[in-house]
């Protein structure tokens, strides 16, 4: 059931929030064995909520627009009360003592929080595999990766798990595991939702996300969690475009910008075949495609990681075993012996890999050559990005060049791996809004479509987004879990 | 500059390690040095690029330095914020001795 539906239901008096929270409960403990899209699931506390619900509509009170609907939280995102480890061993037992905004929100419309979702630790990563918890798997085929880093998202939205969830993206992190899972994810226009509350990996790129099952309610999850609010020194405070009223609007006439050199070397030829199903797709409801150039796309991804670990090496710096977390037990002589061993216990090895790099990219010396470098590359694929929205009204591409693979077949790897955000870290490094939308299936695994925006234009790529949907035939398949 | 002089030798891998504050097992130590090696050989690909005269683009919106008021508002306790500590005393924070 979607979560339209639900709420409608459930505001009516028709259909017990309980009930929903127990039919989704029962889902999980048939599926979550073979996919753990979970590290912590709360039951009780789902259940609790669920009757507060169903309380407020038998008093004939007003409820919220979420009435009822069960969410997952990523586990980066923190929940007053509930275990928040980011995927690590440093803050396995970590219970944040406040909310993060995004969470009041939905919790001020009477969403239900149903568990909190694996991740690759820290969000750096592209398959889950990264996570101190072991591996989440892809509800499409179990020995695939589901995506990341918010993999437990995707999948418990695709495996049935949950309804919702919120996701973070920094480089990809909600649109690649969405387009892996087939559910739809986007990535908000940078400072339009809050980053209150969400542990920090790379604040300059990264934004909470939603993902749900189509793109109405992507945009209806959308519509809560955004909004200016005064913790959070990046939060915007530019008026917001309506996002549900935005999926009415017709998509005809609209121009869709394509660049060669997203089809370029790298892609797999299961991927842009259905890709290229899709452009005439697009066609065929109405738009057009342009031609846009965007030459220094190949820039895109050693600047992405550049920034991404140089900042990351400074957020990070905050885990010292001292106020929270996991700290060392070993005699320690002095502080610096016992912070570094805190820190090589407590930080798996990716984590501490891009600590490492992005300490020397910031290291005398090499400040310039790396860091500052990349920054000044950010503003040329900007201003790149800016012209070729001169030509066109949204920018499609892949989701992700390759079809979900192995697990374990590329974890040994870190440039294969990194060399996988190609599509999606553009609009992290230009903050414009992106979004995954499922557009087919390739030997039964499933294929994501990207459309982007310039800054704020949400409404653009929800619009597009709900136009391409209709257009299909199958909506919403499901897995055969 | 040429991939030469990018090359990172395991005495400047323990070097880095040590200011970021992290121990790396001898083992560690040799994977990490091929790995950053394999890494910035990638990221040289920026240099192909003229960014000569080319603003950095340090956040999107260009913000910088957002204030308040200077108004009191109500803050977590101090119990609350102690709740996560592996050691405490007298309501601060204990650690290692620094000095």
């Amino acid at each position: 059931m979607s979560c339209r539906e639900i709420t409608k239901l459930v505001t009516l008096g028709q259909l017990p929030a309980v009930e929903v929270v127990s039919s989704v409960l029962e889902r999980i403990s048939q599926v979550e064995g073979m996919v753990h899209a979970f590290i912590s699931i709360v039951k009780g506390e789902a259940l609790k909520r669920a009757k507060e619900v169903d309380k407020k509509v038998k008093e004939g009170k007003e409820v919220g627009k979420l009435a009822g609907v069960p969410v997952a939280i990523k586990d980066n995102i923190c929940t007053s009360g509930i275990r928040t480890t980011c995927g690590s061993h440093i803050l396995e037992n970590y219970i944040p003592p406040y909310n993060a905004t995004a969470i009041d929100r939905l919790l001020r419309e009477d969403a239900i929080i149903i568990g909190k979702t694996n991740m690759d630790e820290f969000a750096m990563g592209s398959t889950t595999e990264n996570s101190y918890f072991g591996p989440t798997r892809n509800p499409w085929d179990l020995n695939k990766v589901p995506g990341g880093s918010s993999g437990g998202s995707a999948a418990s939205v695709s495996a049935g798990e949950a309804v919702l969830a919120l996701g973070s993206d920094t480089g990809g992190s909600v649109r690649c595991p969405a387009s892996f899972c087939s559910v739809v994810g986007l990535k908000p226009t940078y400072g339009l939702v809050s980053r209150y509350g969400l542990i920090s990996y790379a604040n300059s790129l990264e934004q909470i996300g939603p993902i749900a099952k189509d793109v109405y309610d992507c945009a209806l999850l959308l519509s809560v969690i955004n909004g200016y609010d005064p913790k959070d020194s990046t939060s915007i405070r530019e008026e917001r475009t309506e996002y549900i009223s935005s999926l009415e609007q017709t998509a005809e006439g609209m121009k869709i910008g394509v660049f060669q050199e997203f089809f370029g070397k790298g892609v797999d030829v299961n991927v842009s075949d259905i890709v290229h199903k899709s452009l005439k797709r697009l066609e065929s409801i109405g738009t057009s495609l342009v031609d846009v150039s965007l030459s220094k796309l190949s820039y895109s991804l050693p600047a992405y990681y550049i920034i991404a670990m140089s900042e990351a090496s400074s957020n990070l710096a905050r885990y010292d075993g001292v106020r929270y977390g996991f700290h060392s037990e070993k005699e320690a002589e002095n502080w610096k012996t016992y912070y570094s061993d805190t820190r090589q216990k407590g930080f798996g090895a990716e984590v501490r890999r891009r600590i490492i790099l992005g300490t020397y990219a910031l290291s005398a010396g090499y400040f310039n050559e790396y860091y500052v470098k990349a920054l000044q590359l950010r503003t040329l694929i900007k201003r790149e990005f800016e012209k070729a929205f001169e030509m066109c009204d949204v920018i499609v591409s892949p989701t992700m060049p390759v079809l979900p693979f192995d697990i374990g077949e590329k974890i040994d790897d870190p440039i294969s791996l990194y060399l996988c955000d190609i599509h999606t870290v553009p609009a992290n490094l230009t903050g414009m809004p992106s979004i995954s939308i499922p557009c087919g299936f390739s030997n039964g695994l499933p294929v994501g479509l990207q459309f982007t925006a310039p800054l704020f234009r949400e409404d653009l790529i929800l619009k597009l987004g709900q136009a391409f949907e209709d257009s299909c035939e199958i909506s919403n398949p499901s897995s055969n879990l | 500059m040429g991939k030469n002089e990018r090359h990172v030798s395991l005495k400047d891998v323990e070097h880095i390690a040590l200011l970021a504050h992290i121990n790396l097992s001898e083992e560690e130590k040799n994977s990490f040095t091929k790995q950053l090696n394999q890494i910035l050989d990638y990221f040289g690909k920026i240099d192909e690029v003229d960014t000569k005269d080319v603003q950095p683009t340090f956040n999107v919106f260009e913000v910088s330095n957002v204030f308040r008021e200077d108004t009191p508002k109500p803050s977590l306790k101090s119990k609350l914020a102690l709740s996560n500590a592996p050691e405490k005393e007298k309501g601060y924070f204990k650690t290692k001795r620094i000095i």
